[in-house]
């Protein structure tokens, strides 16, 4: 890779050893990706949030950095560990309070907006089409580069840290043009966002980069589920809707059944999670008006970003989920949540691929999928 | 060879024909492979040149890297078969010199054995 006399002296520590070690990253995300040179990104979204993911190291290597990091472009952030309003009534302990508090207060310091979300391309403005960014949450980038128009790679915590801290990302890998590896096709009749998400899941173990899906876009639900699944099996990091190219794969009802024999590992939950990824704004209000009259009998957590609930209580509806046996968790989500733990709950009902994999293999947590409307009919009385 | 961080260290071999979690297989304190399902089971890799096909899992397996680098615990070098973005930028941010290298490269190594690896010269010699 092709760096500029001024990326050069940075390398070379002469701008300090934050940017030393930021540009260090970047010419080893730039070999890995076959890159050319650095060009501009103009949005970064950071993961490496959650205390229950990057621990004491995390938080120390976050405190060592802060006084002299600042980041050039405009930077969002993952969910966090839990919800500041109920985290006490989730046994959140004041240690990993405090240790999440710190991180919080490293990347304010360093000028990050401190959002909380992995679905940054619902709280936040989309910029137009062909923008270069960095998104380090996977469904994020995969949602950014199939269904926003932007372009990213499927960046790793330290990759997107370097950029926010450079405004640049090396040129390589999905910032280019890649033809489909495969062309994943739904064979599932009348498919829900669970199928979409599971479809994802296996269209990611098949494709490295780039999967091509024949016919049109499912609607928003499915399509982050999609996301959520693709992001969570593999490197893939981008699909096309109505196009074509490589081998011809069909997801019908039996490649749906082996998704589901790997991540179904329960008759039933004790608790029902929903928004992994988060739920937004659109999708609150949507739930509120599948359970208007109804309550669920088992309790339901909903994971949504800070904005959502916010607006939620505004407009009242978060006060009639709460009526309907819901719990609002903003700022942090189902993945890797210290508020879902085997202690807690044998099980989960849940309408998320993603969320399925990490509460039960990170989580140890057994898992019963299902629809969001199946979960209302069977489960809402 | 590609080399992606540069640098230069010598070392015994950890030769491990899988891939590698660091997330989830590795102890953060002492840099043990933890995972029992793994060839390298109980190994300790610090001070070693790890020698694997690439990494999974999740990207904030990055600081797991640093942070067994932090501990004094990490490889002195990694050489893999296939470019991550996990180990590439793990290693960067801890400057520990890595590589990507082909069979025929790497068919000389053989675990256990002293190697001298400069990533400044693009070379992995016996010591």
């Amino acid at each position: 890779m092709m760096l500029t006399p001024a990326e050069e002296a940075a390398l070379a520590g002469e701008h300090g050893e934050v940017m030393r070690v930021a540009h260090r990253i970047l010419v080893a995300t730039g070999e890995a990706t076959g890159a050319e040179r650095l060009v501009p990104v103009q949005w970064v979204h950071l993961s490496g949030v959650n205390y229950n993911t990057i621990g004491d190291a995390g938080e120390e290597f976050l405190r060592s950095i802060r006084d002299e990091a600042r980041v050039r472009v405009p930077t969002t952030l993952n969910p966090m560990g839990y919800d500041v309003d109920n985290a006490k009534q989730y046994g959140i302990t004041d240690e990993f309070m405090r240790k999440q508090q710190s991180i919080q207060e490293s990347y304010a310091m360093m000028g990050v907006r401190t959002s909380f979300t992995c679905i940054p391309y619902d709280v936040h403005p989309i910029p137009e089409r062909g923008t270069q960014v960095a998104f380090a949450e996977s469904n994020a980038a995969i949602h950014a580069n199939s269904l926003d128009g932007l372009r990213t790679n499927k960046e790793s915590a330290f990759s997107a840290l370097a950029s926010a801290l450079t405004g640049k990302s090396p040129d390589g890998g999905l910032r280019r043009d890649m033809p489909p590896d495969a062309t994943v096709t739904m064979a599932v009749p009348d498919p829900t966002e669970l199928e979409w998400g599971m479809l994802g899941y296996f269209a990611g173990r098949v494709c490295d980069a780039h999967a091509a899906i024949p016919g049109r876009r499912p609607d928003a639900r499915s399509c982050k589920a999609l996301c959520g699944g693709m992001g969570t099996s593999g490197t893939c990091g981008r699909f096309s809707f109505g196009a074509s190219g490589g081998e011809r794969v069909e997801f019908d009802v039996q490649e749906a059944r082996g998704v589901r024999d790997e991540l179904n590992t329960a008759e039933d939950g004790d608790v029902i999670v929903l928004g992994s990824p988060q739920l937004s704004y659109k999708e609150l209000v949507d739930l509120t008006n599948k359970l208007r009259g109804r309550r669920f009998t088992k309790e339901c957590m909903v994971f949504c970003p800070r904005t959502a609930k916010d607006k939620a209580i505004q407009t009242g509806h978060a006060a009639i989920l709460e009526r309907a046996g819901c719990s609002l968790l903003a700022d942090c989500c189902a993945c890797l949540s210290p508020l879902i733990t085997a202690e807690r709950a044998d099980s989960v009902i849940t309408n998320s691929i993603k969320g399925a994999y990490y509460m039960g293999k990170s989580g140890g947590v057994g898992v019963r999928l299902k629809p969001l409307n199946d979960i209302v009919g069977d489960h809402a009385a | 060879m590609k080399v992606l961080v540069g640098g230069h260290a010598r070392g015994r071999v950890l030769l491990s024909g899988q891939p590698i979690n660091f997330l989830g297989m590795v102890d953060k304190r002492t840099g043990v492979i933890r995972d029992e399902s793994h060839d390298m089971h109980g190994e300790r890799m610090a001070g070693r040149v790890l020698v694997f096909p690439y990494g999974i899992g999740s990207s904030v397996g990055a600081y797991t890297i640093h942070s067994i680098w932090a501990q004094g615990v990490a490889p002195a070098a990694m050489i893999c078969r296939r470019a991550d973005l996990t180990v590439a930028t793990g290693c960067a941010a801890a400057g520990i010199p890595m590589a990507v290298a082909d069979e025929a490269e790497l068919a000389g190594l053989r675990n256990g054995a002293v190697v001298d690896v400069d990533l400044d010269a693009g070379t992995i010699r016996a010591a």
